[in-house]
């Protein structure tokens, strides 16, 4: 295993699980300018020159066209742009999922988007907690038994077995948290988008991850319950956990400590 | 754990894929039945032949057959040593019967077999195929009293009781024939005083009827050496017949199958033979049936005869005149069981090299051989073409699969998103096939057993709505079909059947691992 992994994991043993507590204090307009101009590729998670084309029928369509980006511990980060400007991609490059035609991922300090994909997948699990649009829960598990899956993935059948009241208490906590307590044993499509959307929170977190990856988490949801949603993510950032969202919505971009826009798969300097 | 939780909740929700397995459930029930209908008759007819044939036969390639068989014994004996259990000596003549039924005369090709009565039990199952229990217990060529075949309702009365029976009656006709024949004669007496008329004895027979014969075939053959006698208290050398000859198996008009008895236990039979020696000659002699033999082998019940052996080398003239020294036509040996039948078969081919002997020494399976070859190539044959059904399935399952990869591609990708790896994601929709395969299978045994043990009751069933008897016993001479389960055949059924059905799942299984995660979450 590769020593990001071990000094994510690490980090996150350290940090202490303090998430819903009120009492971290949110930072200043100043410290956010301060932090944007030390960006490198030192940032807790980081992007440099990255460059993405999707290619159909050997046409390459470029979407990201030397993106740098970076994000620190403990800070909440908004991508916003047009649709088609790269952002979705941007974050699944952040996450992972896809790998860069060129350019670089750091997570830690350690470069990411070239490591086996077995580091990639444990990395996935243990330090990136991701949240999406259409929340894409299992249909065929109940709530908590979504909110479990990352544990499921990460330990064998034994190891599962052997911690599985540990595991359970830790997914019933967050459901406890997101206001799912009475939802436990209902399958998704017996839930409404928000409460779908909390669930898919609290399984991005029942890890304990490094950072939570948010692509459009409001974007199929109403005003009020993307509110509702907003509200938990500013929580949890405010405790400490470190927040990318995507979002083409400017009024919940606002919510961020910091908005980078993408136009056209560049990141437009700040103002 | 969301391997397996994955794949049960797939199981329990996607009744499309358990459609798909049902023929693998038909087919394996079908291939547990197949099996088990075939062993159970392949172990019937080893039972039989074997209970027939003896284990290792010495056989004269000629019909004048080997003289001496005590020293042959002798030295088989030697050879063989504690493994021998039993040995007899035996003579075999193909013959022709006759007998005669409502003045027809009914003619059958048989296989004449002389036998020692003491010794021949001893080397085959040969006393529990006679009807009279007591025969069961001891041979004898002696006309019973009556008591044949208790356990056969509908058997006709036989033995002594028949017999007297049967020529009081025969001597009644007769007195009523000479009767009738002197009153003819004084009406034609009468008649010729007045005008003569031509003679007409009236019951001669017609001229070209080869029926219209004497009421008793034997009359003519007592008459000339035995003149006293006596059916009434007196047999000739006794016979026992497979039940074939000597009756026809039928339908009645309800559709029960009934055997109609042509001839029984205390009937007189005539058999010709070829004698030994150069040229044959024919031998005619007269029998009387003592009982009958029912192996349910049709071939054997239909040509076996058995007769005493000392009566047979008489006949056939294989005792020597001057030295009394019979001869035989083969030896058949008994051996302990568990006793290498191959083995002790080499033995003697090596002390009776057949470049020196002209005998045949076989095992009851070498002499069996192409039968048994036959059955189990069937079986065999049956086998790979059920198993060809349930790979047909197989497909089935893959392109069932292949929908599933494809309804779950989203789920795929959610999977990947949260950190499973390919090989987990393979995982799942392996263990899916696997458990696909276990309940497929698993039912099918399920099925396929409970087919098996009520076998009969669904074949009177079937029966019963076709209006056809599923197993035939006018030819297969079973009452009921045999089955036999083996454990370890219906192991291999179900581990081929899951092994299939997880080789269907191996494709889908692979194209779901090497999904893209992001493409698989923007799948709609």
């Amino acid at each position: 295993m590769s020593n990001t992994v071990d000094q994510a994991a690490q980090a996150a043993q350290r940090r202490p699980h303090v998430r819903f507590s009120t009492d971290v204090p949110r930072q200043s307009a100043n410290d956010q300018r301060q932090r944007t101009a030390d960006l490198g590729t030192a940032g807790l998670l980081a992007a440099r020159q990255v460059v993405k084309s999707y290619y159909k029928e050997r046409l390459a369509i470029p979407v990201l066209r030397g993106v740098d980006f970076a994000v620190r511990d403990g800070e909440f980060v908004a991508i916003v742009g047009q649709s088609g400007s790269g952002k979705s991609t941007l974050l699944h490059l952040l996450a992972t999922l896809d790998a860069p035609d060129s350019g670089e991922i750091h997570f830690g300090g350690r470069r990411i988007d070239n490591l086996p994909s077995t580091s990639r997948d444990l990395l996935r699990n243990r330090c990136l907690g991701m949240i999406f649009q259409f929340y894409h829960l299992l249909p065929e598990l109940t709530c908590l038994e979504n909110v479990l899956t990352p544990c499921m993935i990460a330990e064998g059948v034994w190891n599962y077995w052997r911690r599985r009241r540990t595991f359970r208490e830790r997914a019933e906590h967050l459901l406890e948290m997101v206001g799912l307590s009475h939802r436990l044993k209902h399958k998704p499509r017996e839930l409404s988008g928000g409460e779908m959307q909390r669930a898919a929170i609290a399984r991005a977190l029942v890890a304990d991850p490094e950072i939570l990856l948010a692509d459009e988490p409001t974007g199929n949801l109403d005003q009020k319950t993307g509110q509702g949603i907003m509200d938990i993510l500013t929580q949890l950032n405010s405790e400490g956990l470190t927040v990318v969202m995507v979002t083409h919505d400017v009024t919940v971009a606002a919510r961020a400590d910091r908005i980078v826009r993408l136009v056209e798969g560049r990141v437009e300097p700040e103002i | 754990m969301y391997k397996l939780l994955l794949s049960w909740r797939y199981l329990r929700t996607r009744y499309i894929a358990l459609a798909s397995i049902i023929s693998v459930t038909l087919g394996v029930a079908t291939l547990i039945v197949v099996n088990s209908v075939m062993a159970g008759f392949t172990r019937e007819m080893h039972k039989r032949l074997h209970g027939i044939l003896s284990d290792i036969v010495f056989e004269s390639h000629g019909l004048d057959g080997f003289p001496d068989p005590e020293w042959h014994m002798q030295q088989i004996r030697q050879v063989v040593g504690d493994d021998l259990e039993g040995i007899t000596a035996v003579v075999h003549v193909p013959a022709m019967l006759n007998f005669q039924v409502r003045e027809q005369w009914i003619t059958r090709q048989i296989n004449l077999i002389g036998i020692d009565d003491r010794t021949y039990a001893s080397v085959s199952d040969f006393g529990q195929y006679l009807l009279h229990p007591e025969n069961r217990r001891q041979l004898s060529f002696l006309l019973r009293e009556d008591g044949y075949a208790p356990d056969k309702p509908g058997f006709p009365e036989s033995g002594w009781k028949y017999r007297r029976l049967k020529t009081a009656y025969e001597r009644a006709y007769e007195e009523q024939l000479q009767l009738e024949q002197e009153r003819i004669r004084e009406i034609a007496g009468d008649a010729a005083g007045a005008a003569p008329a031509e003679p007409n004895p009236p019951l001669a027979a017609p001229p070209g009827d080869p029926f219209g014969v004497a009421a008793d075939p034997f009359t003519a053959g007592a008459e000339q050496g035995a003149r006293t006698f006596d059916p009434m208290t007196e047999q000739f050398t006794g016979i026992i017949l497979g039940i074939a000859i000597g009756s026809v198996r039928h339908r009645d008009p309800e559709g029960k199958v009934q055997d109609f008895f042509l001839c029984r236990p205390g009937d007189e039979v005539q058999v010709l033979f070829p004698s030994s020696g150069a040229p044959p000659k024919p031998v005619k002699e007269t029998f009387t049936i003592v009982d009958f033999y029912e192996s349910k082998m049709s071939e054997y019940d239909s040509s076996f005869a058995f007769v005493p052996i000392s009566k047979l080398q008489d006949l056939r003239m294989m005792i020597d005149p001057q030295t009394g020294v019979t001869s035989v036509t083969s030896i058949q040996l008994k051996l302990r069981p568990g006793a290498d039948l191959n083995a002790i078969r080499d033995n003697l081919q090596r002390r009776f090299p057949p470049n020196e002997y002209t005998y045949r020494i076989q095992t009851w399976r070498d002499m069996q051989g192409p039968l048994l070859a036959a059955v189990q190539l069937e079986t065999t044959i049956l086998n790979i073409l059920l198993f060809l059904i349930i790979a047909v399935a197989g497909f089935g399952i893959l392109a069932t699969f292949f929908m599933i990869v494809v309804e779950k591609t989203r789920d795929v990708g959610i999977l990947k998103a949260l950190g499973a790896p390919s090989g987990g994601v393979m995982s799942i929709f392996l263990s899916y096939g696997l458990s696909l395969g276990l309940v497929g299978s698993g039912v099918g045994m399920v099925l396929g057993l409970l087919f098996v043990w009520n076998i009969n009751d669904i074949a009177a069933v079937v029966e019963w709505i076709t209006g056809r008897e599923v197993f035939d016993p006018t030819v297969y001479y079973f009452r009921e079909i045999p089955t036999i389960i083996n454990p370890l055949t219906v192991a291999w059924v179900m581990a081929g059947s899951v092994l299939i059905a997880v080789l269907a799942s191996v494709l889908p299984a692979r194209h779901a691992a090497r999904l893209h995660p992001v493409e698989a979450l923007r799948y709609e």
